[in-house]
């Protein structure tokens, strides 16, 4: 079966880097693998999804309506806003931080309230992380990603060492430390939910 | 080697591996990574272009020269370089010359949806398509050896699903680049009527050719199955077609122009229904039928946006899962970046009141809440003679009130030309150059104006300035684009002259800056709400119960909240 996930958030918030991240562990565990991005305009502050798709054999880079095994959000409106792509089943792991549409900013519209409760009623296995917290007690409010990439490694039920390996591979030499840290505490915060 | 790739990465070590030395490029979403790619690679020369019509034409010159050569762009880029195309079609190569275009079916980053089939075909040139990342590198080597054997360019049509999609790729050893011979051969090369009327029959019978070839040439592949559904498809398209999981007969198109119609034509004979899955124009569509081959198509699938996997399954009549309608949410439009330099220039253009002739880039997004201060916006350069246009239109009084705002890379591109057109013919128009020193909104590409080149080497930049003054405008200032008092008076007062005018508002996106910055903070005891900070319309900037607070993950410390406050609530804390 061809797993289908969903990586939504706020463009500049590392969704990219996130989709190659998770994308390149599956080839590396003999996937075939499709993924799908977004550039240019909608980059620019917008709502912005990566699809990764991964099985024996995948056609579409796209995740369609209803099809996703995992809504991994950045951001809780974002994860409120792509619900229904998520399957019957599928789960949603979301960042609490809130960050407000310019509309919501100039005043047009309101910000949701109860995102997290809206989604626990319609979805059953939920976990919701203060990735921006934790990010901020390690010091570095740009490590939100690699604190949801943590808790990824922990759902699919991998080593945090198979992980490590891969961290430290993907980002720059002087920014392992703090990205492993990062890391283990997504990782954790995950399990301990 | 195997190597998941985006679709754009993939064309580039196509393009690696099929010995080509000369890529040119002019960016634009969602081409703009294939040239980025390419230049990684120090045995291929690659250059930015400032359009894609130099592009295209630098390629033309060193294909007839015998260096493999490819040109890159989006569809409307493909409009810019429609000149050199349509004659390049007659002249043929010399060694291979092959063409990327990048169309945008659902306009992600376009202002139009633009089918590229249909100028290829109306300019008589072979299209490729491929549908994955794998096949973009396999058709970049296809592609070079078809422009040769048939003398032709050769276009490799890509959508924003191929070139952004990544996808594994297994690649090959690069083959020996060989430069071939030059020889004159004026009634190739040298179009003029006489020898361009022997050409055109050329072009003919190679289309003709290549179109009773393409079995030969395994520019299709056909699936069969048992079942008495037919249909055909190419690129992303046959993905999806084979995602839905549909029990039939698929007629893959690896080349789209010209197309196979004998083979398609016995292809529908074994059929009951033949479904034709093609995003944007019945392109196969109305050629299939008019060789008298009943299909359904458009009817189904419409000429708009992206089909999806969810369509086919519903038009073939399969399951599809229950979707409940997602509440109505506040949407979440794309912004100018906290600390961008075109926020102060739109919220002077806002305060002003000015009509505002705009154009393509960032900058367009001044055209959002809360500025929303720009009045049109069509195509690259447009914003300069458009300017042009409204004052030759409703004459002198009218046009005190309305500028033109055109970035840097697009007023190199397109904008020069226009401006030449307001001093020659007397205009007036007061012109805003946003020279951010880069090509922002395709991901911070050199131009002629920013001293570097593509490969990263120093290079001369083009002086705005001296460039607007050579041409004859009278009138060329530059301000710091962040001080918003000198930009208001440099518009009062230039937009009142009777001459034309360039104001360059000056200061590199804040994206390029790697140094830390001071963040701001506000104080809300100061803060009386009075909602002027908001009005930036900056993303760092939120609103919180009785006070306004900035994200400092976001606020990239341009001050210019700081400067707006009149209650003297904001001010710089620390990094």
């Amino acid at each position: 079966m061809t797993k289908n996930i969903l990586i939504v958030g706020v463009g500049g918030q590392g969704t990219l880097l996130t989709g190659r991240i998770i994308g390149n562990y599956a080839m590396s565990k003999g996937f075939d693998v499709k993924m799908s991005e977004v550039h240019g305009m909608a980059q620019r502050g917008g709502s912005v999804v990566m699809q990764v798709r991964y099985g024996k054999k995948v056609y579409s880079p796209l995740v369609e309506l209803g099809e996703a095994d995992i809504i991994f959000a950045f951001e809780k409106l974002e994860a409120l806003r792509y619900m229904p792509f998520l399957k019957k089943d599928g789960v949603i792991i979301s960042n609490t931080q809130q960050i407000d549409p310019m509309p919501v900013v100039m005043g047009m519209a309101k910000y949701p309230e109860a995102i997290l409760e809206k989604i626990s009623s319609a979805c059953s296995q939920t976990c919701f992380i203060d990735a921006l917290s934790i990010a901020k007690e390690i010091g570095n409010v740009k490590v939100v990603n690699m604190i949801m990439i943590g808790a990824y490694a922990a759902y699919i039920g991998d080593s945090l060492e198979e992980w490590e390996v891969i961290v430290e591979k993907t980002v720059p030499l002087h920014t392992v430390a703090m990205n492993k840290e990062a890391l283990k505490k997504g990782y954790y915060a995950y399990l301990n939910k | 080697m195997k190597k998941l790739m985006l679709g754009n990465e993939a064309i580039a070590r196509g393009v690696y591996e099929s010995g080509a030395t000369v890529a040119v490029a002019y960016p634009g979403t969602p081409s703009t990574e294939i040239t980025e790619f390419i230049a990684k690679y120090d045995e291929i020369y690659a250059e930015w272009a400032p359009n894609e019509k130099v592009a295209l034409e630098v390629a033309i010159g060193s294909c007839f020269a015998g260096a493999r050569s490819v040109a890159t762009m989006k569809h409307v880029g493909l409009n810019v370089a429609a000149d050199p195309l349509f004659t390049a079609a007659y002249t043929g190569v010399n060694a291979g010359l092959v063409i990327f275009v990048a169309d945008d079916p659902g306009m992600h980053s376009s202002q139009n949806e633009q089918d590229t089939r249909l100028i290829a075909r109306a300019a008589s040139v072979p299209v490729l398509e491929p549908a994955d990342s794998m096949e973009c590198k396999e058709y970049v080597k296809m592609g070079m050896t078809l422009s040769e054997q048939y003398d032709t360019p050769v276009i490799i049509r890509l959508t924003t699903r191929v070139s952004h999609s990544q996808g594994i790729v297994e690649t090959n050893e690069k083959e020996a680049a060989v430069l071939k011979d030059y020889q004159k051969d004026i009634q190739k090369y040298v179009m003029t009527p006489a020898n361009a009327r022997v050409r055109h029959r050329v072009v003919e019978e190679r289309m003709n050719r290549l179109e009773s070839d393409m079995t030969k040439l395994g520019l299709y592949t056909i699936e069969e199955s048992k079942s008495n559904i037919g249909i055909i498809t190419s690129g992303v398209c046959y993905q999806y077609v084979k995602e839905s999981g549909i029990d039939a007969n698929i007629f893959k198109l690896n080349m789209v122009n010209p197309l196979p119609l004998e083979a398609i034509k016995a292809f529908a004979e074994k059929v009951d229904c033949l479904y034709i899955v093609e995003e944007l124009e019945p392109f196969i569509e109305e050629q299939v039928r008019a060789a008298g081959i009943k299909a359904k198509g458009k009817e189904l699938f419409g000429r708009q946006g992206e089909i999806t996997v969810r369509q086919i399954k519903t038009v073939l009549g399969m399951d599809v899962p229950e979707v409940t309608a997602g509440e109505n949410l506040p949407i979440r439009p794309p912004v100018l970046c906290p600390g961008c330099p075109h926020r102060s220039v739109y919220t002077v253009l806002k305060k002003l009141k000015l009509m505002v002739m705009g154009d393509i880039g960032c900058y367009t997004l001044g055209s959002l809440p809360p500025h929303l201060a720009m009045d049109a916006c069509v195509c690259m350069g447009a914003s300069v003679s458009m300017t042009h246009g409204v004052e030759k239109a409703r004459g002198r009084a009218f046009s005190k009130n309305v500028v033109g705002i055109i970035g840097d890379s697009t007023f190199m591109h397109s904008g020069i030309t226009g401006l030449i057109d307001v001093v020659y013919n007397k205009g007036m128009s007061t012109i805003i150059i946003a020279d951010n020193s880069t090509t922002g909104m395709t991901g911070h590409q050199h131009h002629p104006g920013t001293g570097k080149t593509l490969k990263g080497e120093e290079t001369y930049a083009v002086d705005l300035e001296a460039l607007c003054k050579a041409i004859g405008v009278p009138n060329v200032i530059t301000v710091d684009a962040y001080d918003m008092k000198a930009v208001e008076k440099a518009l009062k007062e230039e937009t009142a002259k009777d001459e034309p005018s360039v104001i360059i508002t000056k200061a590199p996106c804040k994206l390029l800056i790697k140094e830390k910055w001071d963040v701001y903070q506000i104080n809300e005891e100061n803060c009386s709400s009075c909602g002027l900070c908001l009005n930036l319309g900056c993303p760092a900037i939120q609103k919180y119960e009785a006070s306004a607070s900035i994200n400092e993950a976001l606020c990239a410390g341009c001050g210019l909240c700081e400067s707006v406050c009149k209650k003297g609530a904001i001010s710089k804390g620390g990094n």
